[in-house]
């Protein structure tokens, strides 16, 4: 199967809303779990992780949940597949280096996504657009509890699900959210915040997760810690410091614009100007710039504009996204070029940003609630 | 003083943090720490490094002397040295000792909370029952019960093939 005729269109992909959805991105939850008396996928030998990826690909491919999935091994993805997985952020980095011996079931509705013999056996996630990390829990407990009738886990009573690296040992859970922080950057209040969040035992990371840029003012919050504290309580603990940030961001934007509007509609409209007149325009300096766009379709300065169209240029100027669409290879420099064309193509119907009407500065505020 | 990472520059970054009352400290060279992404805070967590480094540190400290091998994989202290990461399941038993004080600087606690496998919390229950069934009998039997204990004598034995059933399939 291909996996491009798999995947939802970007346009269709940036048009899924969740709660919260103009901060939090998306939300995911992600266990990792390992086959009893077989070693890691790191140090075992090929044959014992094709074996390993025998005994559980076609376990996962049997689960309700994966009627339909996108079922293959990744020896039989090219490395331009892999990489739009990335961009997806269905798969890790990690992943895409991987080759024969390792595996990758998605769902059709890209939910679900189990990656086989990454680092560990199995580490299956559950997506889903906004905050709902609450939902993702319980879709992916559901799924390894299903999973744990039909392969035998490496579990022990004191240590939990045993796991390649001692920092995920125990409950084996990562719960994260991607986050849009622009006005938090902007106040340069983000250092702080980081530095209180990670005070919490609590992980804060760029775009792509460990080790990566925080480009496009794009966070990922996660926990750190899986041993000593239940599933449930990482979740509830995740989910309050997340509201918090939600109202921090918000408070962030509101400050802001009335104590700073210039600067606000200076970024905004100089961010506008570039990418809609371009002719060529790195992907980094893209997602820096998108991001202010999207804060001004966010606080009202494009009407007519959905959040969406930013979304979906997000996605679709990334570098392996853009290749996609050429059958040449394209050098960076080429795809600067088209990546430009693109941009100003897409964008010349929205017209430049409004100015606000200086009387009423109250844009909606996303206020969570708590729960 | 030498880069914690490559072990060849002069370190001229140093960094330090409190983790769970216990100071950690990192000395880094420039390229080293520009790889880390520690001249931009946004991007980095003293924690991910720490982990990293300190991780092999702790295993080395706790394991002085003696190479240790895990029994089932042949993992050895210097691969996890090199990975970070162990070879089977079987090594957290192996590496046990060395692992525990690095457990719990990196985590909440040392004991599992959370989810279990189905297959264990049942094993786990039988062995729960087992228990109060034994000490239901030695009572009985003390109090010259005797009808009551041969009750409790079978209920026994069913809970013992039940257990037996669990391990054999």
């Amino acid at each position: 199967m291909d996996i491009h005729e798999f995947l939802t269109s970007p346009a269709e992909a940036s048009k899924r809303s969740g709660p919260h959805d103009r901060i939090v991105l998306s939300s995911r939850v992600r266990l990792a779990r390992n086959l009893r008396g077989m070693a890691f996928p790191g140090w075992a030998k090929k044959p014992e992780r094709v074996k390993a990826l025998e005994t559980i690909r076609p376990a996962v491919e049997g689960l309700r949940q994966m009627g339909g999935a996108f079922s293959e091994s990744m020896d039989n993805l090219t490395a331009l597949d892999k990489q739009i997985l990335v961009e997806r952020h269905l798969i890790s980095r990690e992943h895409a280096a991987k080759n024969a011996g390792s595996g990758l079931v998605l769902n059709k509705e890209e939910s679900l996504c189990v990656m086989i013999n990454e680092e560990d056996h199995l580490r299956m996630q559950s997506l889903r657009p906004g905050l709902q990390i609450k939902d993702a829990w319980q879709a992916i407990d559901q799924v390894d509890s299903l999973l744990e009738k039909k392969v035998e886990y490496a579990f022990s009573p004191n240590l939990g699900y045993l796991t390649a690296c001692p920092t995920n040992l125990g409950t084996g859970i990562r719960v994260s959210a991607m986050l849009h922080l622009p006005a938090l950057v902007l106040g340069e209040q983000i250092n702080q915040i980081i530095q209180a969040v990670n005070k919490l035992g609590l992980a804060v990371r760029g775009l792509y997760g460990e080790g990566t840029e925080a480009l496009g003012n794009v966070f990922q919050v996660s926990n750190q810690m899986t041993l000593g504290e239940a599933e449930t309580d990482i979740v509830e603990r995740l989910n309050k410091v997340l509201a918090q940030l939600i109202e921090h961001e918000e408070n962030a934007r509101a400050t802001l614009l009335e104590s700073k509007p210039k600067v606000i509609l200076n970024q905004i409209g100089r961010a506008y100007g570039i990418l809609a007149n371009a002719h060529s325009i790195s992907s980094k300096e893209t997602m820096n710039l998108l991001s202010l766009l999207r804060l001004g379709v966010d606080i009202g300065l494009f009407p007519g504009t959905e959040r969406s169209l930013v979304d979906e240029l997000f996605l679709i100027t990334q570098p392996a996204h853009l290749q996609k669409r050429y059958s040449e290879k394209l050098s960076a420099e080429e795809r600067d070029l088209l990546r430009a064309d693109m941009l100003r193509e897409r964008l010349r119907h929205v017209s430049r940003p409004h100015p606000m009407p200086s009387s009423s500065p109250s844009p909606r505020l996303d206020k969570p609630n708590e729960s | 003083m030498l880069c914690d990472i490559c072990k060849q520059n002069v370190a001229t970054v140093h960094l330090t943090q409190m983790v769970e009352g216990k100071t950690k400290k990192v000395d880094l060279c420039e390229s080293c720490s520009k790889a880390k992404g520690v001249d931009d805070p946004t991007g980095f967590s003293l924690a991910d490094l720490l982990l990293g480094l300190g991780a092999a540190q702790e295993m080395e400290q706790a394991m002085a002397g003696g190479e240790i091998k895990c029994p089932h994989c042949g993992f050895t202290q210097a691969d996890f040295k090199k990975a970070g990461r162990l070879g089977c399941a079987d090594c957290y038993a192996t590496f046990g000792e060395g692992l525990e004080s690095l457990l719990k600087t990196m985590h909440k606690g040392t004991k599992h909370v959370g989810k279990t496998p189905h297959a264990f919390r049942q094993s786990q229950d039988l062995a729960d029952k087992l228990k109060s069934l034994q000490s239901k009998l030695d009572k009985a039997v003390h109090d010259e019960d005797f009808e009551t204990a041969a009750h409790v004598r079978d209920e026994i034995n069913q809970v013992k093939n039940k257990i037996s059933e669990l391990t054999t399939s």
